[in-house]
C-alpha cells in the first residue's frame, strides 16, 4: 500500500516542511527517539554566518575574535573556498535547530532528520550531556551573559572587559570541570544570586590574604602544606575562587566564560558518536520514508548523494585527507552494531558476545547513552570495520629517524588499533593536561602549574603567551612545570621573567 | 512537537560589533596594510575596497598546545600495502597533501598554518584607514557652518500636516469634486424623477395619477435626504501645503592640479603625479560637500583641459611655468571667488624650468595666487639635484609658512608619505 510522494520538486514551503516533519516525527517515535521539542528556524547565508563566528548560538556576548572569526568565513565564503553548513543545531530546550534557506526540499528533509531528530536524540539522550548540560536553561543564561557583559563594557570600558574576555579565553580548555559536576541552579537563581555570590567570594579570597605570616614563630615550617590541597583540573574556576587581586566583575566574568567552556565541553567528546547517531537516523528515517512511498526515487538519488558525501573518507594518501572523518567513523559504527545485532559472524560472536544477536535498537540507544568517543570506539569498533575502513597505525617517535606501521587490519592489529583509535580521541591526547599544582600562600604568591606529560609529547610555543594571560588574571608569577609520568620534572617555564630553562 | 519559524527576516548584521572591535583592535596592522597596498595601486582602484591581509600571527588566540615531538601513535584509513613492522621515512611536512603532516588535523577550523589572515574592508573603511590622521590644512569654512544649514521650499500638496499649512483653495476643490462624485447618480436620478413628475402633473388628474405623482414625490424627498448626508467638507479633502528641505550650498571646494607636461616628464613622472592628485582629490572630496577640480597643464604655453586629457595626452616642448601660474590666477579671480570657494593648489613638476622664468613664478605666487588660496602644494618629482625653481619657491616658504608647501617625491612609495607631510594636521590659519 505505496502512498503518494509528499513533494515532487526541489522548492520547498513551509507546508511543505512541516509536512515532512509531521512524518518524520511519527516515524521517529516509532523507533523510539525520544527528543526535545523542536524549533525549526529557516535562515539564510548572511546570517548562517553571523551563527557561525558567535560558535552557533544565536546570541552571543561581543568579542573581537568573534569578529574575526565572521570576516574569514565570509571571506571564504563569498571567494568560494567553502559551503556553509546545511544546519547548525543547538543543544536546547526546545532544540534550536537552523536551516538554510538555500536548501532544496530533499536537504530540508535530511536536515530535519539529521538534527531535529539525531542530533536532537542524542542531546537528550547521552550522558555526558544529561550531566554536563541543562538544555532548559542554555538560552537563557546566553541572555544573561550578553547582558551582563554588556553592563560591564559600560562600566568599566570596553577595552578592560575586552582584555579580561581575552585571557579568560585563552584558558577557555582548561576551564571545565571533568569528573565532578557542580550542582545545578536555575537561571533565576543564578542571577538572583549573584550580588550575593560577588560580596561572598571577595571574603573568601581572604584564605590567602590572612596567610600573611602573622605568627613570626612558625616560619620554618618543615613540610609545607601544599595550596590547593588536591590538584585543581579546573584552571578558570580556580582562578575565579582563589585570585586575590579580581574584582567581583572580573569573577564573574570569569565564571561565564567558565560555564560556555563546560557547556561545550560534551559536543567535543562527542562528536563521533553525535554525528555517527545522527548520520545513522537520517539514513534509516528516510529510508523508511521511502518504504512507505511518501518520497520519490528522485528524491532517494538526490538524498543518497549528499549523504555519500557527507559519509566520505578520503585514504590517508589523498590530497583531501584532513584526519578521520567523524561522521564517517560514527556512522559506520553505528551501522556496524546494527549489523551485529541483526546478522551477526561467527567472528562478531566471539568479539561481541554481549550484543550479537540481540534486538539492535535496544543495543543501539544502549551505546548512544552511554558512551563518550573514546569508550564507544573502545568498546564497539569490530574488525570487520577496521578491514573495511582499512586503518592502520604509525608509530611516530620523533627521538627516530623512521615512522613504523605499528599494526594493521589483521588479527594481530585489532586490538592495538582499536585501542590506539580510542585514545586518539582521548582528551588528553588533543590538549595538554594541567593542573594547578600549589600556591607559594605564605611566599611570593606564585601560582604553579603542572603539565602532566602525554606520551613525551612537549608543550607549544604558545604556552608563553597563554602564562602571560594567566598572569594577568592571577596577579603574581606563574610558574609552569612539566611533569614526567614518573614525577620527574623535564621543563620549567615562567612568567614574567626568564626564557624557559631545560633541566 | 515542532515549531517552525521564519528567521530570514530577522536582523542580519549581528555581527557588526564583533567586526568593528576585530577592525578597531587591528587598527594599527589594518592601517600598515592599507598604505602597503596604496603603494601598488593604480588611481582608478584608489577608492574602491579592498581585501586586506595581516599576519595572522597577531591575531592568533592563544591556548596551551601540544608542541611537536614525543610519541604518537596515529591511525588512518586506507590502507593499501604496508604490513606491520614496515618502516620508512618521515615524510616532508606539507609533501602530499596534509593528510601526513597533522596529526591532530581536526585541531583547529580556523585555518590554521596560514600564515596571513585576509578580509574585506569596504571602500569607506578603506578611505578612513587611508586618511586617517590627515587633516585639510587650514580647513576653513567659507560659507556659514553651512553643512547643516537647510533651505526649506514648497514642493507639492499632501494630505497630511499641520492646520496651518491647510491650502483653503485645493482642499475646497477637492471636497466639491467628491461632492460631484459622490451625488452624481442621485442627480441623475432625481432629474429623471423631476421630468417624470412634471409629464405626470400635466395631465388630467386622476386617483391613480395622484398617488403615483405621490410616490414620485416621495421618493424625490428621500433622495435630496440623502444628497444631504454626502458632507460639504470632509477630512479627506483637506490639502496641506508640502515643505521640502533643501541643503544649501555648502562649503565648496576647487582644486587646480598644475603639472608640467614637457618633454622632460617622462611617463613614470607623470605616472607618480597623477597619484598625488589623486588622493588629494580624494582626499578633498571627503571634506567638502562639493569639490571642483580644475586641470591645468602647461609646456610653454599652460591651458585648462580636462580629466582624461590632462593624465593622458601627449605634449612635448620646453617649459615655461609661469604660463601655468598666470592661467591659475585668472582662473581663480574670474571663477572662484575667495568667499565661496576654498582654493587648493597642487603643482607637480620635475622642476625644470626656463632659467629666467623661475623668478616670475615666484612673483606670481606671491603677488596674485598665494593671497587667494587655502593652501598651495608644489611637489618636486625628481631624483636629482634641485634646479632653479626650487630655489626660488624655498624663498617663498619662509615667507608664507603656513600657505605654501613643497616636498620632493623620488620614487613612487614615496608619495603616500609626502602627502601626509605636506597635509599634516596644521593649526588652521585664523
Amino acid at each position: 500500500m505505496k502512498k503518494k510522494p509528499l513533494s515532487s520538486n526541489a522548492q520547498w514551503t513551509f507546508e511543505l516542511i512541516e509536512t515532512y516533519d509531521r512524518e518524520i516525527a511519527r516515524i521517529a517515535a516509532k523507533f523510539k527517539l525520544d527528543t526535545y521539542p523542536n524549533q525549526i528556524e529557516i535562515i539564510n547565508s548572511e546570517q548562517m554566518m553571523d551563527a557561525y563566528a558567535s560558535v552557533g548560538m544565536p546570541l552571543h556576548y561581543n568579542h573581537w575574535s568573534y569578529g574575526k572569526r565572521f570576516l574569514d568565513t565570509s571571506q571564504n565564503y563569498e571567494q568560494g573556498r567553502m559551503g556553509l553548513a546545511y544546519e547548525i543545531v543547538i543543544n536546547s530546550d526546545p532544540c534550536i535547530a537552523y536551516l538554510m534557506e538555500e536548501n532544496t526540499m530533499t536537504m530540508q528533509a535530511l536536515v530535519i532528520a539529521h538534527a531535529c531528530y539525531g542530533h536532537n536524540s542524542f542531546f537528550k539522550g547521552n550522558y555526558l550531556f544529561r550531566t554536563w548540560t541543562d538544555a532548559a536553561s542554555i538560552v537563557d543564561y546566553l541572555v544573561f551573559a550578553k547582558n551582563y557583559i554588556a553592563k560591564c563594557e559600560e562600566r568599566y570600558g570596553i577595552d578592560e572587559v575586552e582584555s579580561m574576555l581575552d585571557s579568560c579565553h585563552s584558558l577557555m580548555n582548561l576551564g571545565v570541570n571533568r569528573y565532578i559536576r557542580p550542582p545545578a541552579l536555575t537561571p533565576e537563581q543564578e542571577s538572583k544570586n549573584i550580588a550575593e555570590r560577588e560580596e561572598y567570594i571577595q571574603q573568601h579570597i581572604n584564605t590567602l590574604w590572612t596567610s600573611i605570616p602573622s605568627k613570626e614563630t612558625e616560619v620554618e615550617n618543615p613540610k609545607e602544606q601544599n595550596f590547593p590541597s588536591e590538584p585543581e583540573e579546573n584552571l578558570l574556576y580556580f582562578i575565579e575562587k582563589n585570585a586575590p587581586l579580581l574584582k567581583p566583575w572580573q569573577r564573574e566574568i570569569i565564571r561565564i566564560v567558565r560555564k560556555m567552556a563546560q557547556y561545550f565541553y560534551p559536543q567535543k567528546q562527542t562528536q563521533v558518536m553525535n554525528e555517527g547517531w545522527a548520520c545513522f537516523w537520517h539514513y534509516t528515517l528516510l529510508h523508511e520514508l521511502h518504504n512507505e512511498g511518501l518520497v520519490d526515487d528522485g528524491f532517494m538519488l538526490e538524498f543518497l548523494q549528499s549523504h555519500t558525501s557527507v559519509i566520505y573518507q578520503p585514504a590517508f594518501d589523498s590530497p583531501y585527507f584532513n584526519g578521520i572523518n567523524p561522521y564517517t567513523l560514527g556512522y559506520n559504527m553505528m551501522m556496524d552494531i546494527k549489523r551485529i545485532c541483526t546478522e551477526p559472524t561467527e567472528e562478531d560472536c566471539y568479539w561481541f558476545p554481549d550484543i550479537a544477536g540481540t534486538p539492535w535498537l535496544d543495543t543501539l540507544h544502549y551505546a548512544m547513552k552511554n558512551f563518550k568517543d573514546e569508550s564507544f570506539i573502545q568498546q564497539y569498533l569490530s574488525p570487520h570495520l577496521m578491514r573495511e575502513l582499512k586503518l592502520f597505525s604509525i608509530l611516530d617517535n620523533t627521538s627516530k629517524p623512521t615512522l613504523k606501521v605499528s599494526a594493521i587490519h589483521n588479527g594481530s592489529g585489532y586490538k592495538q588499533l582499536r585501542e590506539s583509535l580510542a585514545n586518539q580521541y582521548n582528551l588528553g591526547y588533543l590538549e595538554p593536561n594541567i593542573q594547578v599544582y600549589n600556591v607559594a600562600v605564605k611566599g611570593d604568591r606564585s601560582l604553579t602549574l603542572r603539565h602532566y606529560i602525554h606520551q613525551e609529547r612537549p608543550l607549544g610555543d604558545s604556552a608563553n603567551d597563554v602564562m602571560a594571560h594567566l598572569h594577568k588574571l592571577w596577579g603574581f608569577n606563574i610558574k609552569l612545570e612539566s611533569v614526567t609520568s614518573s614525577g620527574e620534572v623535564l621543563k620549567r617555564y615562567q612568567y614574567p621573567m626568564k626564557a624557559p630553562a631545560d633541566l | 512537537m515542532s515549531f517552525i519559524i521564519d528567521r530570514r527576516l530577522n536582523s542580519k548584521k549581528k555581527s557588526t560589533v564583533n567586526r568593528q572591535r576585530f577592525l578597531k583592535r587591528y587598527r594599527k596592522q589594518i592601517k600598515k596594510a592599507v598604505e602597503d597596498s596604496m603603494k601598488k595601486r593604480s588611481i582608478q582602484d584608489m577608492d574602491r575596497s579592498s581585501d586586506i591581509t595581516i599576519a595572522r600571527d597577531n591575531t592568533s588566540e592563544p591556548s596551551f598546545q601540544h608542541g611537536k615531538g614525543g610519541t604518537q601513535t596515529r591511525v588512518y584509513p586506507g590502507n593499501k600495502e604496508f604490513i606491520t613492522g614496515d618502516e620508512f621515512e618521515r615524510p616532508e611536512q606539507g609533501g602530499g597533501g596534509q593528510g601526513n603532516g597533522g596529526g591532530e588535523g581536526n585541531a583547529s577550523n580556523s585555518g590554521e598554518g596560514e600564515d596571513s589572515f585576509t578580509f574585506q574592508i569596504s571602500q569607506d573603511e578603506f578611505l578612513d584607514f587611508m586618511f586617517d590622521g590627515l587633516a585639510l590644512p587650514n580647513l576653513v569654512k567659507k560659507q556659514l557652518k553651512s553643512t547643516s544649514s537647510f533651505e526649506m521650499h514648497q514642493a507639492g500638496f499632501t494630505n497630511d500636516s499641520s492646520p496651518d499649512k491647510l491650502h483653503l483653495i485645493r482642499s475646497l476643490r477637492a471636497a466639491y469634486a467628491r461632492r460631484i462624485a459622490l451625488t452624481g447618480s442621485k442627480n441623475n436620478e432625481l432629474a429623471t424623477l423631476k421630468k417624470q413628475l412634471w409629464t405626470l402633473e400635466e395631465q388630467p388628474a386622476d386617483i391613480e395619477i395622484a398617488s403615483k405623482i405621490e410616490q414620485i414625490r416621495d421618493e424625490i424627498n428621500t433622495l435630496k435626504q440623502k444628497k444631504k448626508y454626502v458632507p460639504f467638507l470632509d477630512t479627506f479633502d483637506l490639502r496641506y501645503r508640502n515643505y521640502v528641505k533643501t541643503p544649501l550650498p555648502s562649503t565648496k571646494a576647487v582644486i587646480l592640479c598644475i603639472m608640467d607636461v614637457s618633454g622632460s616628464m617622462t611617463q613614470s613622472i607623470k605616472e607618480m603625479a597623477k597619484r598625488f592628485f589623486t588622493l588629494l582629490y580624494l582626499f578633498i572630496l571627503r571634506n567638502y560637500k562639493s569639490t571642483e577640480v580644475v586641470f591645468i597643464r602647461h609646456h610653454t604655453r599652460a591651458a585648462e583641459v580636462d580629466e582624461q586629457e590632462f593624465f593622458y595626452s601627449r605634449e612635448t616642448g620646453g617649459t615655461i611655468v609661469s604660463s601655468a601660474l598666470e592661467l591659475s590666477a585668472k582662473v581663480i579671480k574670474e571663477r572662484f571667488p575667495q568667499d565661496q570657494y576654498n582654493v587648493y593648489v597642487a603643482q607637480a613638476s620635475d622642476g625644470d624650468n626656463w632659467d629666467n622664468d623661475s623668478e616670475l613664478c615666484k612673483k606670481l605666487l606671491q603677488e596674485s595666487i598665494l593671497p587667494f588660496v587655502q593652501y598651495f602644494a608644489y611637489v618636486e618629482i625628481t631624483s636629482g639635484v634641485h634646479q632653479n625653481l626650487w630655489h626660488e619657491y624655498t624663498k617663498l616658504q619662509n615667507a608664507f609658512p603656513k600657505d605654501f608647501a613643497m616636498q620632493q617625491v623620488r620614487s613612487s612609495a614615496d608619495i603616500y608619505p609626502v602627502f601626509r607631510e605636506l597635509f599634516a594636521s596644521k593649526p588652521a590659519k585664523e
